[in-house]
C-alpha cells in the first residue's frame, strides 16, 4: 500500500464514520455538521483521484452552500437542539436489513467484476480547470445547456413556493 | 491505486444513505441521506473516470452535472419542507402522508393517534 492508497483509506474511513454519524446521531443539528465533515472527506478523495476541479466544486457547493441551506432549514423548522427520540425499533431493523442487503449486493457485484483492477494515476490526464472546461464546452455542451434550463426552472419553482399564499387573497 | 478502494467506500456510503432514508423521520434528515447517496455515486463516477483515463472526462463532467442537479433538488426540497412546516407545524414524515393542503383535516386525527410521536409537541412549539 503506497502513500496515495493510505491517504485514500484514511479519508474514506473519515467519510464513512461521519456518514454513519449523520444517519444515526440523535441530535439533528450535529447530523448536519457531520454531513459537512463527510462531504469534505469526499472532496479529499476526489483530489486523490486527480479530479482537482471537482474537489473545489464539492467544497464550494456542498460544504459551502448545501450544508448551510440544510442548517437554515433545520433552524426554520424549529428542529430541537437536544437529543430527539430515534426511530422505532422495528423501523430501524427493517432499514438496516435493506441497507445491508443493498451494500452486500453492491460490494459483491463491484468487487467480483472489478476487484483486481488498478488505477494508473501516472497515465491519467489530471482533471484541472482546463481539461474539464474544454471537455465540458466541446463535447458536453448540449447537456450543459439543458442543465441551465433545469436550474432556471428550479429557481422559479423555489421562488413560487417560498412566496407563500400572501397575495392569493389580493387576487 | 487499486480501484477496489473507491468502490468499497462508495458502496458502503450508498448503503448508509439507504439506511438514513428508511430510518429517519425528519424530512430534512432524509434529504441529507439522499445527499450521501448522491455523493457515493459521484465517487464511483470519478473513480471510473480515472481508471479509464477518459480523454473526454465523461465521468468528471457527469459528476459536475450531478452536483448541480443535487443543489437544485436540495433547494426545491427544502422550500417544500418549509412550506409544509408552515402549513402543518411539523416536518415529521410519519405525519405527512399527503402534500395536499385540503387533506389537513383528514390527516390530523391520524397524527394524534400515533403513540410513538414523542417530539410532536416540541416540533410544533
Amino acid at each position: 500500500m503506497n502513500g496515495v492508497e493510505l491517504a485514500f483509506v484514511l479519508l474514506g474511513a473519515v467519510a464513512l464514520g461521519a456518514g454513519f454519524l449523520v444517519v444515526t446521531t440523535s441530535r439533528i443539528v450535529h447530523a448536519a455538521l457531520w454531513l459537512a465533515v463527510c462531504l469534505g472527506a469526499i472532496a479529499g478523495c476526489f483530489l486523490l483521484l486527480t479530479a482537482e476541479l471537482l474537489a473545489w466544486v464539492q467544497v464550494l457547493i456542498y460544504v459551502g452552500a448545501v450544508v448551510v441551506l440544510v442548517l437554515f432549514a433545520l433552524m426554520l423548522t424549529r428542529a430541537p437542539i437536544g437529543p430527539t427520540p430515534g426511530a422505532s425499533r422495528g423501523r430501524v431493523v427493517v432499514a438496516a436489513t435493506v441497507a445491508v442487503a443493498t451494500g452486500v449486493v453492491l460490494l459483491v457485484t463491484l468487487l467480483a467484476g472489478l476487484g483486481g483492477e488498478v488505477i494508473d494515476l501516472e497515465a491519467v490526464d489530471v482533471g484541472g480547470g482546463e481539461a474539464v472546461g474544454s471537455a465540458l464546452f466541446r463535447a458536453w455542451v448540449l447537456p450543459f445547456e439543458a442543465l441551465s434550463v433545469l436550474l432556471l426552472a428550479a429557481l422559479v419553482g423555489a421562488i413560487v413556493l417560498s412566496r407563500g399564499r400572501g397575495d392569493e387573497d389580493g387576487r | 491505486m487499486r480501484l477496489a478502494f473507491p468502490l468499497v467506500v462508495s458502496a458502503l456510503l450508498f448503503s448508509l444513505g439507504v439506511f438514513g432514508v428508511l430510518a429517519r423521520r425528519n424530512a430534512v434528515l432524509v434529504l441529507m441521506s439522499v445527499e450521501l447517496m448522491l455523493n457515493a455515486v459521484n465517487l464511483n463516477l470519478v473513480a471510473f473516470d480515472a481508471w479509464w483515463a477518459d480523454a473526454l472526462h465523461g465521468g468528471q463532467v457527469l459528476t459536475l452535472f450531478v452536483i448541480t442537479i443535487a443543489a437544485a433538488e436540495v433547494g426545491l426540497g427544502l422550500a417544500i419542507v418549509l412550506l409544509v412546516f408552515r402549513n402543518r407545524g411539523t416536518s415529521d414524515l410519519t405525519d405527512l402522508g399527503l402534500l395536499d393542503e385540503r387533506a389537513e383535516n383528514v390527516d390530523q386525527p391520524a397524527a394524534v393517534d400515533q403513540p410513538d410521536v414523542v417530539d410532536q409537541p416540541e416540533a410544533a412549539r
